[in-house]
């Protein structure tokens, strides 16, 4: 029982504790300056992206190049629902997990047969079809979704609470998944396809499921991202944002849940620090990236995760008895 | 009733027939041994049986079910597992992780259970650790449990494979050269080992190997493929003096004027 009682302390008292005093901590330092809270809300957000596609890529080892496409359903259901619906933020953001959580499915189950480098061609393909679905809505008889102009006028819902309260959610869930049973098998499909087949994993089913777990998180991203802009438009979702979560997952060392996490709020805020240089910005960027590449190529944090494990020089002295071998996750 | 029966299992792969009218029949318990040339069709026997090949005609049915047209997967739910004949270990996980993954079928686990951390979750985790390392213990391979599989030397990656291969908990084991690359010394233990797994675990088993050794050590019953067709069978003092056999492996005898 006491074990049990550990665990959840663990598992549910530590991370609440400790994310409600990063959020004050946060707060305290941005208070009162507009900026500095949207890029805070900015970070939240992408380390949702990042995450969640890192679960894809990382964890499964199904290479997705479309996860701007399934942000795009999510910003524009939720975006829609409270505009147009009046529905309440978080029903909406909801509603756009789910949107997008049908369109990974609906994509993952004929796509994940491919592998590799042709698996990531099609998912940039389906992320293509979805942003040229959006342009073109106002002639397929969604006038309301103005094609290429956009929809202006959503409300800003998105605070920096209410972003890094789901980002924490978020990770939290995604850490949950990673380090339990289902996990492991979306490890073996990584690792071994045939071999994860030969030990009763249903390959297939893995795949598909991580690749709509990713999805759904990439949709309440781009939910919060649309009530943060204020403004729905296919340019915010192309190829390019779904470059930016690779780049973030990579930086941060692919399969490594507190590296995307990590290379999330790392790649927002060198963006937004390299604001100042004007155009020499994008050239600054890529110089970054390829030095990441060549010293760190395996990420900035390589295989080490955090768990509370590493929190332990801060505890006194225990037996190494007492002190919980297992690998336990991120949060 | 056999517990695995395949009644003229014919593959064709394009224009060549890699195996062609394959009658096997075992029985519980059995250890079967199946040997022949390289290109026999031997690993291909083993692919038609696991679905990783689907065969051209043929039946094979298991323990009362049809398998033919099942995804691999579900053939392993039903009781079938195999070892590769270049060891297919999840490599990049650790050697616990590879066992864990293996109970992952018969764990009862939902993913809301895992994801919201319900007490389903604990129990059945709990479960397979202890289960996982029971395997371990057996193998000897319990204080390698954190060590990467890919890091593990030659012999111990193959004593994982079998030991991954009964956390499946199968009644038949498919055995792909499990001697290749061993020295004489860990090939004398294997011996002893799949022995001792079939007494343990109520096995059946059908094993490939070259090494004639082994075959001939361990096996009751042998099964020579030559181009995909069986060319005898028998217990393994006959098989040793087959003439075709002998052709087989070491060519036709000159006949002196």
């Amino acid at each position: 029982m006491r074990a049990i009682e550990n665990e959840f302390v663990r598992r549910f008292v530590v991370p609440a504790v400790a994310s409600t005093a990063l959020y004050w901590i946060l707060v305290s330092i941005a208070y009162r300056n507009d900026y500095y809270m949207y890029v805070l809300t900015m970070c939240a957000i992408n380390v949702i992206g990042a995450t969640s596609l890192n679960l894809i890529n990382g964890f499964t080892g199904q290479f997705s190049l479309g996860h701007a496409g399934f942000m795009a359903v999510g910003a524009y259901v939720a975006g829609s629902l409270t505009k147009f619906g009046h529905w309440p933020f978080v029903g909406a953001l909801l509603a756009g997990m789910a949107g997008a959580a049908v369109a990974g499915f609906l994509v993952g189950l004929p796509t994940l047969r491919l592998r590799g480098d042709y698996l990531a061609i099609a998912t940039l393909g389906f992320g293509e079809i979805i942003r040229m679905l959006i342009i073109n809505s106002d002639k397929l008889g969604l006038k309301f979704l103005e094609g290429p102009r956009g929809v202006p006028g959503i409300k800003r819902y998105s605070t920096f609470g209410w972003a890094f309260f789901f980002a924490v959610v978020t990770v939290w869930i995604l850490a949950n998944y990673i380090w339990s049973t289902h996990g492991r098998a979306c490890g073996a499909v990584k690792e071994d396809e045939v071999a994860a087949e030969a030990m009763g994993v249903g390959t297939t089913t893995y795949k598909v499921m991580s690749f709509t777990i990713g999805a759904s998180f990439a949709g309440l991203a781009g939910g919060l991202h649309a009530h943060l802009l204020q403004l729905l438009h296919p340019a915010s979702y192309d190829f390019l944002k779904s470059c930016d979560f690779l780049v973030m997952i990579v930086v941060g060392g692919m399969g490594n849940l507190t590296g995307s996490v990590l290379g999330a709020l790392f790649v927002t805020l060198i963006t937004e620090a390299l604001r100042k240089l004007l155009e020499l910005r994008m050239l600054a960027y890529a110089v970054g990236l390829i030095c990441v590449m060549l010293f760190r190529p395996e990420g900035l944090f390589g295989t080490r995760e955090f768990s509370l494990g590493a929190l332990r020089f801060l505890a006194p002295r225990r037996p190494v008895s007492q002190v919980g071998g297992d690998k336990s996750g991120a949060t | 009733m056999a517990l695995l029966e395949t009644k003229d299992l014919t593959i064709n792969f394009g224009g060549l027939t890699a195996v062609s009218g394959l009658n096997l029949a075992l029985n519980t318990g059995d250890l079967h041994g199946l040997i022949g040339p390289n290109g026999a069709g031997k690993t291909t026997v083993f692919n038609m049986i696991t679905g990783v090949y689907l065969p051209s005609s043929g039946s094979i049915i298991f323990d009362n079910h049809n398998i033919i047209g099942l995804q691999p997967h579900e053939i392993t739910k039903l009781g079938i597992a195999r070892t590769f004949q270049n060891i297919r270990l999840f490599k990049g996980l650790s050697v616990l992780d590879n066992i864990r993954i293996a109970l992952h079928m018969r764990a009862n686990c939902s993913v809301p259970a895992a994801v919201f951390r319900l007490p389903q979750y604990y129990r059945e985790e709990h479960r397979i650790k202890q289960r996982a390392m029971e395997l371990l213990k057996i193998f000897g391979l319990q204080d390698l449990a954190e060590k990467t599989a890919g890091s593990l030397p030659y012999g111990q990656q193959r004593r994982l494979e079998i030991a991954r291969a009964l956390a499946t908990d199968p009644k038949l084991l498919l055995l792909d050269e499990p001697a290749a690359g061993m020295n004489p010394q860990e090939t004398k233990e294997l011996m002893a080992l799949i022995r001792w797994i079939r007494k343990e675990f109520g096995l059946t088993i059908l094993l490939i190997e070259h090494h004639m050794e082994v075959v001939m050590g361990v096996c009751e019953h042998i099964k020579v493929l030559d181009y995909g067709v069986t060319i005898a069978e028998g217990p393994p003092e006959e098989i040793k003096k087959h003439p075709k056999v002998i052709e087989a492996y070491l060519g036709e005898e000159i006949k002196s004027a």
